[in-house]
């Protein structure tokens, strides 16, 4: 684990660079991740983070692509527009959650 | 813990797009049909080229007919860790579907139909085997529509070229 200062916050980021601590989160930070894998996040890239976020809160597991779609109502294939090629990994990164440990 | 300057960013390896992964689908019982729609849907969600080669007793799979009826028999699985003289009972086969469905429900994994939709939609490519449509007298009109052809045996060897195979 280490400790990052990105826009003038201390944040604790696994060895990969997932935020470990739900409660550091912020907006700013996440338009600041969406950027460092090239993402330019739209309202529709949040209504997608803050789905996620609520969701994890409620379950305490990061939502999987088909918990997205099913239950936060944001098809799958839009998913793969808004987040390209790894759109569970990429939003979790984004949310500043886990990965997703789900198999589906 | 250490303090670092610079925030470790993931990789997502975006540009490795030489992976492939095709999988081939050949036997149509309900326990049989789900690891290749598992593992396909989770290549697609790391960024894989994945296709799905229905052949044989996987076409139950993608036929209208059967797919959102695949069945779990029990008779002779030693997963079942039950007496296989008490599987061989008439209705068991039905009880232990059941069973089955119930428990996939129950952690959120979709139906086959529905499995197979988030499959496309998430870029994932349907083929059907020329040789078992012929066998079946089944043709495209029969199958799930959003297979994306019959074709043949070397077809499916072109297109997998390069690709990971999986024999499910």
């Amino acid at each position: 684990m280490s400790l990052a200062t990105i826009a003038g916050h201390d944040i604790h980021l696994d060895e990969e660079g997932f935020m470990t601590e739900y409660d550091e989160w912020s907006e700013e930070l996440a338009g600041q991740f969406a950027a460092n894998i090239g993402i330019d996040l739209t309202d529709r890239h949040m209504e997608v983070i803050q789905f996620l976020r609520e969701d994890y809160k409620t379950q305490g597991e990061t939502a999987t692509l088909r918990r997205v779609s099913t239950v936060g109502g944001i098809p799958t294939k839009e998913l793969f527009q808004l987040f390209p090629k790894k759109p569970a990994k990429k939003m979790a990164y984004v949310a500043g959650l886990p990965k997703p440990a789900g198999c589906v | 813990m250490t303090l670092t300057m610079e925030a470790p960013v993931p990789v997502f390896d975006d540009d490795s797009t030489g992976r492939k992964i095709a999988i081939i689908c050949s036997k149509g019982s309900l326990d049989m049909a789900y690891p290749g729609l598992v593992l396909a849907n989770a290549a697609l969600g790391e960024g894989i080229e994945t296709h799905l080669f229905f052949t044989f007793w996987g076409f139950d799979i993608i036929n209208k007919e059967t797919m959102s009826n695949l069945h779990f028999t029990p008779v002779g699985n030693p997963a079942t860790h039950t007496s296989p003289m008490l599987m061989g009972l008439p209705g068991m086969t039905a009880f232990a579907t059941h069973m089955m469905k119930k428990q996939i429900d129950g952690i959120d994994v979709p139906e086959v139909p529905e499995f197979l939709e988030m499959i496309t939609d998430s870029g994932g490519h349907l083929w059907a085997c020329r040789m078992s449509a012929d066998m079946m007298h089944l043709t495209e009109e029969d199958l799930y529509d959003r297979v994306e052809g019959i074709i043949s045996a070397s077809d499916f060897i072109e297109l997998s070229e390069g690709a990971q195979t999986i024999f499910i």
